[in-house]
């Protein structure tokens, strides 16, 4: 707080005299992410292992309310910040994609630990996406298994420090125009992200002509690990 | 408070009482019975009524490829006089996978089955609702199966040969067409796939119904989704309900959401290797995680672990019980609208284990602290001495806070007195475990039925309370904790110096064939691990008896007739943790 | 009476609400940034606000802590030594298997020089359990205690290399002082040893005698 009224107090623009001290001259920007990065709030969301080391920095000894964060809101409607604490697994995803949607802009996603950066330890498994960012945007990624309370407070300060360098002439969300949602993953046979539509078209498509010249047997079709 | 009969050690020769319907099974490394599938119920039944197995602890498939058969194993106990299992098991040819269900003998089979047909493909006739429950209906194929290969499939078993010499780095969704981490059947089109998901959860509830209120006036029914994100659910769980009002008429859990694939995973580590994927199974109790699996592993290694080791790992254990059950008791009380201020007061008093976890083992949660054969590091002289100051001094005033604070309130009762009750008979046929068996009236804890590591030395008693209902689940936590206190003190007197390991620990264990069944008494309930070696680096079949899973069997039965915000509190008696139950 | 219970939780509630108070005045504006206050705020002894005030003040990390492991490496003039013998161990013990290392061959004679060409992490993977720590026979790879690794993207800056992981021996002592000394000494007697074989035609000439050895 003292910093920043420091910085408000003497800015880089000459001031005249009878207004020192009196008149604060700012940019908006100042203000606007000032006011943004102090009051973040988290959506109350856990996935996993990692949830527990959030609520840890929810609690006594790390408390995140320092930060203007302790207003954790469980409908996504509410929240700025969204925590991805945790293994993302594919029967999981479509719900994430449509919570990150429901959010309101501006939206902030934080991906805590291995798991949600890129998999984990997990990330071999059937049933595990590889990374949240391969759904919706990322802005801070937290490495750690899980990482510790005070490693989360790092990567919120992280975020904070993006926030501060933003500037509300830029920022797409008071652009002209409706921002398009992500399309929700569907739960086929394996998970299907829509936007890979056209490609599993084409590969069906190869497939079914492999099948159609049959002379040798089909090209491991649509998609296998070693394609 | 009652102490539980002393067990016994009389091993039935099924093979007398059933000739010609179970064999032994004799293949090297191995125990149990092999029984016919046809007579499996019989059995079953016959072992329940007259020989007092009334708890089937563990279902678990397994796929021997090369023999073409798959199996269900089952482990039973019985609660009145402990003991050691009666293992029996039935195999099936795997491309036409069919065996009798058990759950007309032990409701508590249900849940388990469902799992062995989602993962292996058994199909368990007579099961009332057999659908997929970890993963989602719709999904291809039974993933556990050993012929079926996930989208990152690199090799058979760990260490990859990719790693070393020629250690090229790459990210494993760079080598897929498609960026992720999936693979669609042959011939699958987008065209021709309809979701069925949701369909086959909301086809076993009763929809669009009707009911009628006291009074007479006809009601409409409504399904009601809680989750996967909703802040009662503890993680990403799921509860579709059936509403008359705001009276549940029928309610079915949905999981799976955070199924990570532990078993499959585990079936490619190395056995030193999975030591700490045990951690992220109840990431709460990770020190009591890691107990289960190196005592099954122990078993099969034939190793003891030194005097020193043993203490440390019970010390480590009975902290972790004490970590849970004030953590369950925080959360319970979150979940009945005490947001908050209980979880912080018990929070504090776990932080200062967690220091001395980390102190210890390196990590505030996941320790990763025991070996086969002993634990990893010793602890530290200033650590010792912190957990003496928390023994002595601390842990008890937190329990006696806790009890003035919550015990007698007036709010906490009149919430959880007569809410959510299950019956002994029913706890024991549900296969729950822990506190929610012993708030029935059930006196049945691992630690005195079959006492592992050095748990008979120890003076303690197991408590037991008698309604069944949310408050009683929450004394017994209260009660438990102060027991594990009781055995605490005797860690901390007794001490042994000494070795904290049996011989050099090696990199690659080296584990003789056979089966082994590990089970310990988590602080969510039992917790087993059933492991199968082949001689080889890493395990054949690795299963976890996850208590948390288990104990949700009778939710859907308990919730029925109470209100929505019931189901709430009911779920926190039962304390859940996801990441134990989808695994 | 009825509402006696919660009267009696209310003063529970009551007295933390106090305690948090009486602290901060006991230690009268000295209770926060002070690293000995911290201390004693954050043992058994805490009463009163429980909170570290990160970033300011930290707590202070166990040695035991582990975190990304790192490659340590001898400080030789400018030269970085690894001690990596890139024998591979703790690419086979790591479970998540995201440890990746390429052998350097001597081109003349195509055989393995111990001298990694490269040593990657991918800390996307890592799960900081410590085993390859814990098994290698070299003291070559530690697990760090630096958690502060929060990052704006992690294509480009996750997968750790050897360049990145290097940290000089005298960083790992900081950091790890009992583990250090205790493996310092392991390696001092195990050279004396075969000083003293070597010398075993010579009457034996028995080097300093071992120091008490700390087992913790």
């Amino acid at each position: 707080m003292s910093s920043i009224a420091k910085e408000l107090a003497n800015p880089d623009v000459p001031v005249s005299a009878e207004l020192q001290n009196n008149v604060f001259i700012t940019t908006i920007d100042k203000i606007y992410n000032w006011s943004r990065r102090n009051s973040m709030w988290p959506m109350m969301f856990g996935l996993a292992c990692c949830a527990i080391e959030m609520i840890c920095t929810a609690a006594s000894r790390f408390d995140f309310s320092r930060f203007g964060m302790e207003v954790m809101r469980p409908s996504a409607r509410q929240a700025d910040m969204m925590i991805v604490s945790g293994t993302v697994t594919k029967k999981m995803v479509p719900q994430i994609v449509r919570l990150y949607n429901q959010m309101p802009e501006p939206k902030y996603v934080v991906a805590m630990g291995a798991c949600a950066s890129g998999g984990g330890p997990f990330k071999e498994g059937y049933n595990v996406v590889s990374g949240i960012d391969k759904f919706i945007p990322v802005d801070v990624y937290i490495p750690g298994c899980p990482p510790t309370p005070q490693a989360l407070l790092n990567g919120l300060i992280t975020l904070q420090k993006k926030i501060d360098g933003q500037s509300i002439t830029q920022v797409p969300w008071y652009r002209a125009g409706k921002s398009e949602p992500i399309p929700v993953p569907i739960l086929g046979p394996d998970l299907i992200d829509p936007r890979h539509a056209p490609l599993l078209r084409q590969r069906a498509a190869e497939a079914a002509a492999a099948q159609m010249n049959a002379a040798q047997p089909a090209e491991a079709a649509p998609a296998g690990p070693t394609a | 408070m009652t102490v539980a009969p002393a067990p016994t050690t009389t091993e039935l020769k099924l093979d007398q009482l059933f000739p010609g319907e179970a064999t032994p099974d004799a293949r090297k490394g191995y125990s149990g019975y092999i029984v016919k599938p046809d007579k499996l119920v019989e059995v079953a039944t016959a072992l329940r009524d007259q020989h007092g197995y009334d708890y089937c602890s563990s279902v678990t498939g397994v796929d021997y490829l090369e023999q073409g058969q798959c199996e269900a194993v089952y482990h039973l106990y019985n609660t009145k006089t402990g003991g050691p299992a009666v293992v029996i098991k039935a195999q099936a040819p795997r491309d036409n996978a069919v065996l009798p269900s058990l759950t007309p003998v032990w409701p508590g089979a249900d849940f388990q089955e469902r799992e062995a047909w989602d993962l292996y493909g058994i199909k368990f006739t007579g099961h009332p609702d057999l659908k997929r429950i970890l993963m989602w209906e719709g999904f291809h194929g039974h993933p556990m199966r050993k012929d079926w290969k996930e989208a990152y499939y690199e090799q058979e078993g760990k260490p990859f040969d990719a790693r070393w010499p020629g250690g090229q780095v790459h990210r494993s969704e760079e080598k897929n067409p498609f960026g992720h981490n999936v693979a669609y059947p042959e011939g699958f089109t987008l065209e021709g796939w309809s979701e069925q998901a949701d369909k086959a959860v909301y086809d076993s509830l009763p929809t669009g119904g009707h009911g009628s209120t006291e009074e007479g006036m006809r009601t409409d029914l409504v399904t009601v989704n809680l989750g996967p994100q909703h802040p009662s659910t503890h993680g990403v769980f799921r509860i579709v309900a059936t509403l008359d009002g705001e009276t549940i008429v029928k309610l079915e859990p949905v999981m799976g959401y955070l199924h990570r694939n532990h078993e499959k995973i585990g079936e490619r580590n190395t056995f030193i290797q999975n030591i700490p994927f045990t951690d992220r199974l109840d990431y709460i109790t990770s020190m009591s995680n890691n107990h289960g699996y190196v005592l099954a592993v122990e078993k099969l290694m034939g190793l003891k672990p030194p005097e020193r080791a043993e203490y440390l790992r019970v010390m480590m254990v009975e902290l972790t019980r004490i970590v849970n059950h004030t953590w369950a008791i925080g959360f319970l009380l979150n979940d009945l609208g005490a947001f908050f201020t209980p979880v912080l007061y018990v929070a504090k008093e776990r932080e200062l284990i967690l220091d001395v976890f980390e102190a210890t083992a390196g990590s505030r949660m996941m320790c990763n602290y025991m070996r086969f054969g002993g634990v990893s590091r010793d602890i530290t002289p200033e650590a010792f001495q912190q957990v003496k100051d928390m023994v002595y001094d601390r842990l008890p005033r937190l329990l006696d806070e806790i009890d003035t604070y919550l015990t007698n309130s007036e709010i906490v009762r009149t919430r959880s007195i007569g809410v959510g009750v299950l019956s002994a008979a029913d706890a024991a046929a549900y296969s729950v475990g822990g506190p929610v068996l012993r708030a029935s009236g059930v006196a049945y804890d691992v630690r005195k039925a079959e006492p592992y590591s050095i748990y008979d030395r120890f003076d303690f008693n197991t408590a037991v309370r008698y309604q069944g209902d949310n408050y009683d689940r929450y004394l017994v936590r209260l009660d438990e904790c102060r027991e594990s206190l009781k055995i605490l003190r005797q860690v901390c007197e007794q001490m042994p110096a000494g070795e904290i390991q049996a011989g050099k620990p090696q990199y690659q264990a080296r584990v003789p064939a056979g089966e082994a069944y590990g089970r310990v008494e988590n602080p969510k309930g039992e917790l087993g691990y059933y492991v199968i070696s082949t001689g080889k680096a890493n395990a054949y079949r690795y299963h976890v008896r996850a208590p948390s899973f288990i104990n949700l069997t009778p939710f859907g039965k308990m919730s029925v007739g109470h209100k929505i915000a019931d189901v709430v509190a009911i779920l926190g008696s039962i304390d859940i943790v996801l990441g134990e139950v989808d695994r | 009476m009825f509402g006696s219970g919660i009267v009696r939780g209310l003063g529970v509630v009551f007295k933390h609400f106090v305690e948090s108070w009486a602290d901060d005045i006991r230690w009268l504006g000295r209770r926060y940034y002070n690293p000995e206050a911290l201390k004693i705020r954050q043992s058994t002894k805490a009463t009163g606000t429980f909170t570290v005030m990160y970033p300011e003040e930290k707590l202070p990390t166990p040695e035991e802590f582990r975190y990304i492991p790192f490659l340590v490496y001898e400080e030789k003039g400018q030269e970085k030594d690894y001690r990596c013998t890139s024998c591979g161990i703790c690419a086979k013990v790591c479970p998540p298997q995201c440890i990746w290392i390429e052998r350097t061959n001597d081109p003349k004679t195509n055989r393995p020089i111990p001298q990694p060409r490269n040593f990657y992490i991918d800390v996307d993977i890592c799960m900081n359990c410590g085993l390859c720590a814990e098994f290698c026979p070299f003291d070559a790879i530690k697990m760090d205690h630096n958690y502060e690794l929060a990052s704006y993207d992690r294509t480009t800056a996750h997968i750790f290399d050897k360049e990145k992981l290097g940290k000089p021996v005298s960083y790992y002592q900081s950091i790890r002082p009992a583990n250090y000394a205790r493996e310092e000494q392991a390696r001092a007697e195990e050279e004396a040893k075969k000083a003293a074989k070597a010398a075993a035609a010579k009457p034996a000439a028995k080097p300093a005698a071992p120091a008490a050895e700390k087992k913790d």
